[in-house]
């Protein structure tokens, strides 16, 4: 029988297919928000802020709106005053109402003082220098450190509100959220312990850098409704956003997402989807935005800075009996995803140390500063956490004289153990030893710990860090997937998750070719529209493996039920009488049949029941997907340059679903982590303007910074997920910076704590 | 406003150009949608399209300077594409695929200079093409069977 079923099944669970819209995006196809944009939209630009803070004293577009070609001018004197966040999360937003489309009080370098929109770009830019403004400056806060009851307020207004009170927020104190999670008595515990390591940690405000910018188009459809074409990977947050921000019902607004020119959490806030949308509610004319790479670099959505404070006690032995840790997040001017980030730091990192783990801490504070708004970045929190706790086991590794792989085995998570840290949650699926040890294997760990002398001069360290993340929001996140049979016995998904070059329209295809024993070809994969697709709430968190691919599952048993229903009506038998064979029915005794192209042909006739199923799923646990990564890392002492030659890393993602786009997201997570780790500086001078505003400022990894990268999967089983299956997106990201940080440590006796690890650094370190 | 000619994909064209746009923003005005912008400063390699037969930027490229002469993008390269294509999605190496286009018109550049690229020379000569997905390894297998196909069909 499961052979039977094997065969029938091509592209399933487990092949490394290529990608639906491979053959569309290597052909260069136009399938992207701008290629597929109307030729007369208008051209929306944006004139920005100067002065971090400041208020809007006067501002007089009178000659811009006279300007050749300009359609509509905008001010905070044209918006509507209910204020709403541009994090895409589900209802009630963690992150508070804190914004206006156009406000007067400007809060950052960058903030949108005046929306323009006119015939072509270089008008638009002419008419935004019409613009006279006057400024009254203020004093603003550009350091997180002095942000907690600051007598300068980033947000005073009266109608800023907090939709969960719960996170703690108090806009009188600029502070976004605050709090705390315990179990044990975790200074006790310390108290009791042979050694404590009392470290500092800090981390930057990384930029995405997905290759496609922001950019949304807008029109009025033929139903006077508002349709936003958007780069997103959260739809159906988006029509909820821009419905609040113009404070228009919510069923006045259709969004639609095409192929995505990639997204890392970027485009899970709405960036930039209410510009062009106000314009078109005011002109009645298509409009688009499309951010420059500038804009893209100083009024996005990067990652939230964070400083750590840990305290990790142990004993001789090497038991980690407790941890203590402290987070202060820099949210910038606005509060998107600050609430939520934050709680990852040490949610998402404290678990791996579990076993012989006696009582932690985990408290947090996200503070306004007059920075530019931070938001989701691939990781979200759990980056940052995982540089801290891993450079502190790291750490105490070295103070207790002992192998940091040999530490780490002594205390990880078991399958099995409850874990406090992780909101209870017990780890059912999870092999983190097993990483561990072939991860050893693959570097070569015995044979290159800690270091050895090149003949060049130079030194070449190893070292390793673990991490874990979530597989989607539990309790909350939810997605719902439809399929129908249609002509030829073909089949139709429609998804709400939204494919941003992950592949996951592919690997959802794959699922469902499996639970319908048929080619991954048979099924077409639709999505995303807010009118047509089934509800998603998108494509972050790491949820759409493992959430929308159980909704996948679900929606197919019951679509086999309905195959089989009329298989049996047609065959003149009960239901109970047939069997499902992916290209037929059958009679159970195998006398009779019916192909399924014939029954999809049947029941378009009257008398037969509609063939299509749609169901959603969420899950009450976020199960944790584990890895191991080891870096080998060159360094020149004369320099301080360091360069990463060789990474190996073991992911447990539980079962593989397409090991080729697997381990794209892993290596990609991996090369976007070296690049945190040493090149990717975000800068700002002393007025608070970004001063990395280009690829020439901020330097992400080229092809020639690439090692050798090198990727394998351990696969544990994860019994809520689909076909076992975890999350892969984001943990890939976490292990390159603590693990460099240990390798650099190992080859010249540097530690650095806040990233990235420059050459300067290591060089000053190495005088000290 | 002045208006010039110039063969794009084989056929001849023209267009009304202002004297500072680039090349980029004209192609992109005659609907070859396959040529992307990443990034203002020149660095990202997502526009690259051949120059009478040399890979050039085309968003550095004044469009008054290709009066009379020889623009070729991925649309007028379908048949190559298709061959370096199914490399790349063997792989899963185009991921979201924006830079995808740029890559390949600078890949069928290295492939006439040097069909033998060792890995080292392929990095170097691609470094120009930035991609944020893929993490290059990929890309860099893909390529290298792409350029040996190439070697066995002659």
């Amino acid at each position: 029988m499961m052979d039977e079923r094997k065969r029938r099944t091509i592209g399933g669970v487990g092949d490394p297919v290529p990608k639906k819209d491979a053959p569309a995006l290597l052909s260069g196809k136009p399938v992207y928000v701008e290629d597929i944009a109307p030729r007369d939209c208008l051209c929306v630009k944006l004139m920005h802020s100067p002065h971090a803070h400041a208020m809007i004293e006067d501002i007089d577009v009178s000659r811009a709106v006279k300007a050749p070609g300009v359609h509509c001018v905008l001010t905070y004197k044209d918006v509507p005053s209910c204020r709403f966040t541009q994090a895409g999360q589900t209802y009630p937003e963690f992150s508070p109402y804190d914004r206006l489309i156009l406000d007067r009080h400007l809060r950052c370098v960058g903030d949108p003082v005046a929306i323009v929109a006119a015939e072509t770009e270089r008008q638009a830019l002419a008419a935004i220098r019409l613009i006279r403004v006057s400024y009254s400056v203020l004093p603003a806060i550009l350091d997180a450190e002095q942000a907690l009851d600051h007598s300068v307020l980033i947000h005073p207004e009266e109608n800023w509100k907090a939709l969960v009170p719960e996170c703690g927020a108090d806009n009188r104190r600029n502070l976004i959220a605050a709090g705390e999670d315990k179990e044990g008595d975790v200074e006790a515990e310390l108290e009791a312990c042979d050694i404590v390591i009392d470290r500092t940690y800090s981390t930057q405000a990384n930029q995405q850098c997905m290759m496609e910018t922001f950019r949304t188009y807008s029109k009025i459809d033929a139903y006077g409704r508002l349709e936003i074409v958007s780069s997103t990977q959260v739809p159906f947050h988006v029509r909820r956003i821009v419905a609040t921000a113009l404070d228009i019902p919510k069923s006045r607004v259709r969004v639609v997402k095409p192929r995505i020119g990639g997204g890392f959490g970027a485009k899970q806030t709405a960036v930039c989807e209410v510009y062009p949308a106000i314009v078109t509610l005011k002109t009645g004319r298509a409009a688009m935005i499309v951010y420059t790479r500038e804009e893209s670099m100083t009024l996005s959505s990067p990652r939230h800075a964070m400083r750590m404070h840990v305290r990790l006690g142990a004993m001789k032995d090497g038991t980690i009996r407790a941890i203590d840790m402290h987070t202060l997040s820099n949210s910038g001017a606005y509060g998107e995803h600050g609430p939520t980030t934050v709680g990852l730091s040490g949610h998402k990192s404290i678990p791996l140390y579990t076993h012989n783990m006696k009582a932690f801490r985990f408290a947090w504070h996200t503070v306004y500063t007059n920075t530019m708004s931070a938001g989701a970045y691939r990781g979200y929190g759990a980056t940052q956490g995982l540089f801290a706790v891993e450079s502190a086991v790291n750490e105490l590794a070295h103070e207790l004289d002992m192998d940091p792989s040999v530490l780490r085995e002594k205390n990880i998570v078991r399958q099995g153990e409850r874990m406090p840290a992780y909101y209870g949650e017990t780890a059912d699926s999870c092999a983190v030893d097993r990483c561990i040890a072939r991860a050893k294997e693959m570097i070569g760990w015995e044979q290159k710990y800690p270091a050895r002398m090149m003949e060049n001069g130079h030194i070449r360290g190893v070292g390793m860090a673990l991490a874990m993340q979530g597989s989607g929001i539990s309790g909350v996140d939810t997605g719902a997937v439809m399929i129908r049979l249609g002509d030829d016995g073909m089949y139709n998904m429609s998804i709400g998750a939204t494919d941003m070059g992950t592949g996951c329209d592919t690997i959802l295809a794959q699922m469902a070719a499996q639970s319908l024993e048929c080619p991954v070809d048979n099924i077409t994969v639709h999505g995303v529209d807010t009118d047509t697709s089934p509800y998603d709430c998108g494509s972050y968190a790491s949820s759409t493996t493992y959430v929308t691919g159980m909704a996948v599952v679900k929606t197919c048993e019951e679509l086999r039920k309905k195959i089989m229903r009329v298989g049996a009506q047609l065959l003149g038998c009960t239901e109970d009488d047939v069997l499902f064979e992916g290209d037929c029915v059958q009679k159970a005794d195998g006398s009779e049949r019916i192909a399924l192209a014939k029954i999809a042909e049947m029941h378009m006739l009257a008398g037969y029941e509609d063939i299509s199923a749609c169901v959603s799923s969420g899950s009450p646990v976020s199960p944790p997907p584990f890895m191991c990564g080891c870096a080998e890392v060159d360094v020149d002492p004369m320099t301080g340059e360091v360069q990463v030659v060789d990474y190996a890393a073991v992911v447990d993602c539980g079962t593989v679903i397409n090991p080729n786009l697997a381990s794209r997201q892993t290596e990609g997570g991996i090369l976007q982590g070296i690049g945190m780790a040493l090149y990717e500086r975000p800068s700002m001078d002393h007025l608070g303007r970004t001063v990395s505003n280009s690829f020439l400022q901020y330097k992400i990894p080229a092809r020639i910074d690439a090692p050798s990268i090198r990727v394998e999967f351990e696969p544990s089983y994860e019994p809520s997920g689909p076909f076992g299956a975890k999350s892969i997106g984001e943990i890939v990201i976490n292990t390159p910076s603590p693990a460099i940080a240990d390798a650099v440590y190992h080859a010249c006796g540097v530690r650095i704590r806040d990233l990235p690890i420059t050459s300067e650094k290591v060089l000053m370190g190495e005088r000290e | 406003m002045m208006q010039i000619e110039f063969i794009l994909n084989g056929r001849k064209v023209s267009a009304a150009i202002e004297a500072d746009d680039s090349l980029y923003s004209v192609l992109r005005a005659l609907g070859m949608y396959s040529v992307k912008c990443g990034c203002e400063t020149t660095n990202c390699g997502l526009c690259t399209v051949h120059m009478d037969g040399k890979a050039v930027l085309s968003c550095s490229v004044p469009a008054a300077r290709c009066e009379g002469h020889e623009i070729t993008t991925l649309e007028g390269m379908q048949e190559e594409a298709a061959r370096l294509g199914a490399c790349l999605a063997g792989e899963g190496a185009e991921q979201c695929g924006f830079c995808a286009p740029g890559l390949m018109m600078n890949v069928f550049q290295l492939a006439r200079e040097n069909p033998h690229a060792t890995d080292a020379q392929i990095d170097a000569f691609l470094a120009g093409n930035l991609c944020r997905c893929s993490g290059y390894v990929s890309q860099r297998r893909a390529i290298r069977r792409y350029l040996s196909m190439m070697e066995v069909q002659g």
